[in-house]
């Protein structure tokens, strides 16, 4: 399976040399290159959850390969940032920016949720380098990232740690424990992403739980809170990179599920349906 | 002229034990944190947060972002002593300790404090007598239940050397030391026969142990000669000294302050029936307690001398 996959590995420090537009034109390449590969790996497991693969990508670009201090050579360095996937199920996406970014073999990419492959449909730390926890069961991965935020500081490497929820992930109570403690810390070197796609597996997420307003939930439990185009590179970079005092930044970032293949965007079918081979065929000609 | 009477044995709440080797470790660790939900007094913690107070996180009442915290710690090189009262911890938190600890092998020390009915009067919602059967459904999760403040200590240093997780059960019931003779009163995976007995053996663990050494005491004035092995790990479980009670002695009363459905009883239930298969007896907690306090309850189910002699009357037919 070719995944057109550059054979230099992008990383920040090269990117962060670049004027922002060429940095985001250069983000958008990737972006591409994670797209297909999730399209590829989904066909190829004929299963996954394109919708939110896809929704995420940009935010997972961006953070990859424009921002998180991380070494494949050494993936548990003391000091690293910490990437969380807490809306686990979209590994594909997830596994594609690990090989993208060095810390996996893209040979390994065709057996995502094949038998006892490493790349399980929700991703195991113990299994893949460059995981940081093990989600799956939804509402784990912003507390798991609380406590990262405090070890930054108790232990003075102070590095930065981003985690990214589900918008229908936000209907598990145990986010908002864990934003009240965040707020209430002051943890400004934390910072949550809301892929807010505005579809949950049976319907929207304002038919089935209403989430809105939900910028001001965040700020109401003492997050610095914003909205951002979730598929925007620049605007995602500047704030991933913007100095922070006093507050976690919790960024509710409008995505469109499906993101980049139009059959596919915003259609609540789509969160796990797996496509044809026709329409393999048409989603990565549309991602060419 | 009277007799004397004999004392009554000292007895000692195991959270004290707890406390101050925890503090003396972490005086020399500073990879040590402890993390609790507004348990700061229930958990003993005081003296930790004085000598500590960067390391105390208190989450307030919250105890699936205490678990979800502590994995982030321990991701940060922290080893994190989540001290919480064991039903909550291992009742409300239940899924965090599955996925954020053990599947993700964090290294992090659940401390399920005033296990059991310690809450005694306080009733069923804040006893923790399920603890044990739903713990040990969890794989990669090892599970200590120490009988007095010797062993309590010793899994104490155990667990900090572990390096991956583990669930101790703390009490705060008052026990007396049942650790005198022993050579080491803590190895993990290993079971401490406190008394040599050949017709039988009782099974026990936790504050339990004293009362089983009375019974086994009674037995004898009848005749009846009871092993007594206190095991302190219940996960993973010393196979061998089960195996050999079964053989050399016949027949098992299993004793615990828990439900006996997937506890200790069912621990040793399981190595029993695929090795060597004897007449047993589970003693534990058959249901939702009515009011009282923990003396009373263990009373109320049989879980004392009485109640274990009985048991093994019955064994022995």
């Amino acid at each position: 399976m070719s995944l057109e996959f550059s054979a230099e590995v992008p990383t920040p420090e090269g990117l962060s040399n670049l004027s922002p537009s060429d940095r985001a034109a250069r983000l958008s390449d990737i972006a591409r290159a994670v797209r297909r590969s999730v399209v590829r790996m989904i066909d190829s497991a004929r299963a996954g959850h394109i919708g939110g693969d896809l929704s995420v990508t940009d935010i997972l670009t961006t953070l990859y390969f424009g921002v998180l201090k991380l070494d494949p050579a050494e993936p548990l360095a003391p000091g690293r940032d910490r990437f969380i996937l807490s809306k686990g199920h979209c590994a594909a996406a997830l596994y594609s920016a690990l090989a993208l970014r060095g810390f996996i073999d893209p040979a390994l990419l065709p057996t995502f949720m094949k038998p006892l492959s490493v790349l399980n449909g929700h991703p195991n730390r113990r299994k893949v380098a460059g995981v940081e926890a093990n989600t799956g069961p939804l509402g784990h991965g912003l507390p798991i990232a609380v406590g990262s935020a405090i070890a930054s500081r108790l232990s003075g490497r102070n590095w930065q740690t981003f985690v990214v929820t589900g918008d229908g992930e936000l209907q598990e109570g145990s986010n908002w424990e864990a934003a009240m403690s965040a707020g209430h810390r002051g943890l400004d070197n934390l910072c949550v992403i809301v892929d807010r796609n505005r579809l949950q597996q049976g319907a929207r997420t304002e038919d089935t739980n209403r989430l809105d307003p939900l910028t001001d939930k965040w700020a109401a439990f003492g997050w610095e809170a914003v909205e951002v185009d979730g598929h925007d590179h620049a605007a995602l970079y500047e704030l991933f990179t913007r100095p922070r005092s006093g507050k976690p930044l919790a960024i509710v970032a409008n995505t469109l599920k499906g993101k980049g293949v139009s059959f596919i965007e915003d259609r609540v079918e789509w969160h796990h349906k797996v496509p044809s081979a026709e329409q393999v065929a048409l989603a990565l000609e549309e991602l060419r | 002229m009277n007799a004397p009477v004999a004392a009554p044995p000292a007895t000692f709440d195991c959270r004290q034990a707890f406390a101050e080797t925890l503090i003396e470790l972490a005086k020399a660790d500073e990879r040590i944190v402890a993390v609790c939900n507004d348990s700061v007094g229930s958990s003993n913690l005081g003296g930790f947060q004085k000598a500590f107070p960067d390391r105390l996180v208190n989450v307030g009442i919250a105890e699936q972002n205490m678990v979800g915290v502590a994995a982030g710690l321990s991701n940060g090189g922290f080893v994190p002593f989540v001290c919480c009262a064991s039903p909550f911890l291992t009742g409300r938190a239940l899924e965090q300790v599955k996925a954020d600890i053990a599947y993700n092998g964090y290294h992090v020390v659940l401390c399920g404090m005033s296990p059991g009915m310690a809450y005694g009067e306080l009733g069923p919602t804040h006893h923790s007598i399920e603890d044990l059967s739903w713990l040990r459904a969890i794989t990669d999760l090892s599970i200590v239940v120490p009988a007095d403040p010797a062993q309590t200590s010793a899994a104490v240093r155990w667990s900090v050397e572990y390096g991956k997780p583990s669930f101790l059960r703390v009490g705060r019931t008052k026990v007396p030391s049942v650790s005198e003779g022993q050579a080491e009163p803590f190895v993990f995976g290993k079971a401490n026969r406190l008394r040599e007995g050949s017709d039988l053996t009782i099974v026990v663990t936790g504050i339990l142990v004293a009362r089983a050494l009375e019974a086994a005491e009674a037995l004898a004035a009848q005749g009846i000669s009871a092993r007594v092995v206190n095991i302190a790990t219940i996960a993973p479980l010393d196979e061998a000294e089960i195996i050999a009670a079964a053989r050399e002695t016949g027949a098992i009363v299993t004793v615990e302050e828990a439900v006996v459905s997937g506890g200790l009883g069912a621990a040793v239930a399981e190595v029993v029936v695929r090795h060597h298969p004897v007449a047993m007896r589970l003693l534990g907690v058959p249901g939702f307690a009515p009011t009282g306090d923990t003396g009373f309850l263990l009373d109320h189910f049989g879980l004392n001398r009485d109640g274990i002699v009985r048991a093994a009357l019955e064994l022995r037919g």
